[in-house]
């Protein structure tokens, strides 16, 4: 992920295969993980910790996105529904059953994943525009299922309220311990895809999204990696609405709507499609930008709009920002802010002494 | 379920029939683009609610209604073209999601920008006819409803006509069939492009005048433009004649679920049916009922 090398110097298959080739980088990984598990709830204030939270839970959804369209080319408008999935099947098994949060959490994201799956069925037959098309509808149908059906839903505003979650009797209620709990998560995502996307079925993806012909013609069974692509990336979206829920305190399907995915979809195309670090990027941007845009305006606003228009104009500021970025990004820069990282990497890989 | 009467399903149906031409206007849009580039549009709705908006606020500026609607349709044609050469033609070529994330991207954008220069607020758009609705039989048509149609059918009639008996039909027909044969037949294909986005605007223009009379002008707006895909699926993608019978299916499917299936399950049925069925349609037969069958089944 980031590193310095001056060569290629290995010398077995498991030293090309390590996740951190380098001591450098096991010290650049060990460093990092310090500063977000030790300093950083330390130092941080409550607000400061609430947004890190939102980044921690957008990261997860963004890497499991990517699976799908980063890795294996499949478009998915729907993952705001799938995570509303994963959030009620936890909020019912919290609520009805009292759940412990290592069973509500893998099974909300079970049960994103089977609904991802009977979702996916039509990229059996169709894929691109057609995939975009039935996800889409998947989004409506069961943001529409959620809101009409109160057995899911809870009746009342169509939203349950979720207790904060408890590890070895330890009720989870202050922002430090929320946000350790999200790193927790986050940890796993990430080193959960590098190791499923460097091994066989990371590599089955990568042929079938580089060219699906070839992939079948080597013996990769196409419909299978596909589902399962959708399957897993729906697994981490179940996981994501599980956490949000955990973190707002109550699961409530005006959180999952099509914007949602919408932005899920910008955090992987900024931060740039098929890597890991690139959704890491774009969650931290996407959640970032109305904030840092609230604050740009609350402080400087005042110069070009009314004061009284400022609460009107941030909202539609926002959107021509977000909308213009996307295309910026897609037109400029196709890569996203991964690329950035790496030509920024890559300059300082020999500095000093670049010639 | 309430009980079933002819006289309030031929009220559905009708009314159904007429705003099912109204929703082939605008996927009339959709399918234009995606006939001719191969791009897909999912800033229908915002093109059409854009195009209101212009039209409204010069009426509210003092302009009478024809010039207002002339200036709609300059100006959409104009950002068409616009968007085509600036954002577009650089991702010709590029995967599927590029286009249909810069359009999601676009949507966003337009959505902001007409509320940062128009403002939020509700505005009207009144079409130079009365309110009093026709009454035939059991039947009874607003005027809106009644304009709506005609203009849609007048202008569906007129692109078939445009595409079957025109040089620029056939050179845009030419071009959605195969752009290398069509370069090599010395058509220029880039113009082409430009066109089928401009023919968009004209479309989304009149399709935000007639929505904008009927709905109000306001952020829902472009809620219209979801309707586009299960119309386009049902009718097939590339098909004109497609987006005709898909528009009179989805808006007759839409009044039917909101007057029968509502008082059941507790209203919303009329956003959710379409839907239900361009999944089947998804499943049975891709390709909807009059595209063309070139689906990779892969």
């Amino acid at each position: 992920m980031f590193y310095r090398e001056s060569g290629v110097f290995k010398t077995s298959y498991a030293a090309d295969m390590a996740l951190l080739p380098l001591p450098s980088t096991r010290w650049a990984v060990a460093a990092l993980l310090l500063l977000f598990v030790a300093v950083v709830p330390l130092v941080s204030d409550e607000y400061a910790l609430s947004i890190l939270s939102l980044i921690l839970i957008a990261v997860v959804g963004a890497i499991g996105l990517n699976i799908l369209v980063g890795y294996t080319d499949q478009v998915s408008i729907g993952h705001g529904a799938f995570m509303s999935v994963g959030a009620y099947t936890a909020a019912n098994l919290i609520v009805r059953m009292h759940a412990p949060f290592w069973i509500a959490v893998p099974a909300g994201g079970l049960m994103a994943a089977l609904i991802g799956v009977v979702v996916g069925i039509p990229s059996l037959r169709i894929k691109g525009l057609y995939l975009a098309i039935s996800t889409l509808a998947a989004q409506l149908i069961i943001e529409w299922v959620i809101n009409h059906v109160s057995w899911v839903s809870g009746g009342t505003q169509a939203s349950i309220q979720v207790p904060p979650p408890s590890v070895f009797g330890v009720v989870l209620q202050r922002p430090w311990q929320i946000y350790l709990f999200l790193l927790a998560f986050v940890v796993l995502a990430i080193v959960g895809t590098q190791n499923l996307i460097r091994g066989r079925i990371g590599r089955a993806f990568i042929a079938v999204r580089d060219r699906d012909v070839a992939a079948e013609i080597i013996g990769i069974d196409i419909f299978r990696y596909k589902l399962l692509a959708f399957a897993i990336s729906s697994f981490y979206a179940g996981v994501t609405g599980v956490l949000y829920s955990y973190y707002l305190g109550i699961a409530n399907y005006e959180q999952f709507q099509l914007d949602v995915s919408i932005n899920f979809l910008a955090m992987v195309i900024i931060g740039g499609l098929g890597s890991t670090l690139g959704p890491i990027f774009g969650a931290i941007f996407v959640t970032l930008l109305p904030i840092v845009t609230r604050r740009v305006l609350e402080s400087a606003g005042g110069l070009f709009f009314a004061a009284s228009d400022l609460s009107a104009v941030i909202p539609s500021l926002r959107l021509v920002i977000f909308g213009g970025l996307i295309i910026f990004f897609l037109v400029v820069e196709p890569e996203g802010l991964n690329r950035l990282w790496r030509n920024i990497r890559n300059y300082f890989r020999t500095w000093p002494f670049s010639y | 379920m309430p009980d079933f009467e002819w006289g309030f399903t031929l009220l559905l149906v009708s009314s159904g029939l007429m705003i099912g031409l109204m929703y082939s206007l605008i996927a009339l849009g959709f399918v234009l683009v995606y006939k001719a580039t191969d791009a897909i549009n999912f800033a229908q709705g915002e093109f059409v609610m854009f195009a209101a908006i212009m039209a409204a606020a010069s009426m509210d500026a003092g302009i009478p209604f024809w010039l207002a609607a002339l200036l709609a349709l300059t100006g959409m044609i104009a950002f068409c073209f616009g968007l085509e050469r600036v954002v577009l033609r650089k991702l010709l070529g590029r995967p599927i999601i590029a286009v249909i994330m810069a359009t999601i991207g676009l949507a966003s954008l337009i959505r902001g920008f007409a509320t940062l220069v128009f403002g939020a607020g509700v505005r009207a758009i009144t079409l130079p006819v009365g309110d009093d609705p026709l009454y035939l039989g059991p039947i009874m048509l607003p005027p809106v409803q009644l304009v709506g149609a005609g203009v849609s059918l007048v202008f569906l009639a007129g692109f078939t006509w445009f595409f079957l008996r025109t040089r620029m039909g056939v050179a845009m027909r030419a071009v959605a069939d195969n752009q290398t044969v069509s370069m090599g037949m010395g058509i220029n294909v880039q113009r082409y492009f430009a066109l089928a986005w401009a023919l968009t605007g004209v479309v989304s223009a009149l399709g935000g005048i007639i929505w904008g009379a009927m709905l109000g002008v306001d952020n829902q707006l472009p809620l219209v433009g979801l309707k586009v895909f299960p119309v386009v699926i049902m009718g097939g993608l590339d098909s004109i004649i497609g987006a005709v019978v898909g528009g009179l299916i989805v808006g007759v499917v839409e009044a039917l679920a909101a007057g029968y299936l509502d008082p059941m399950v507790g209203g919303g049925t009329k956003d959710f049916a379409p839907y239900v069925l361009m999944i089947l349609m998804l499943v049975i037969r891709p390709y909807g009922l009059f595209g063309t069958r070139r689906i990779d089944r892969i």
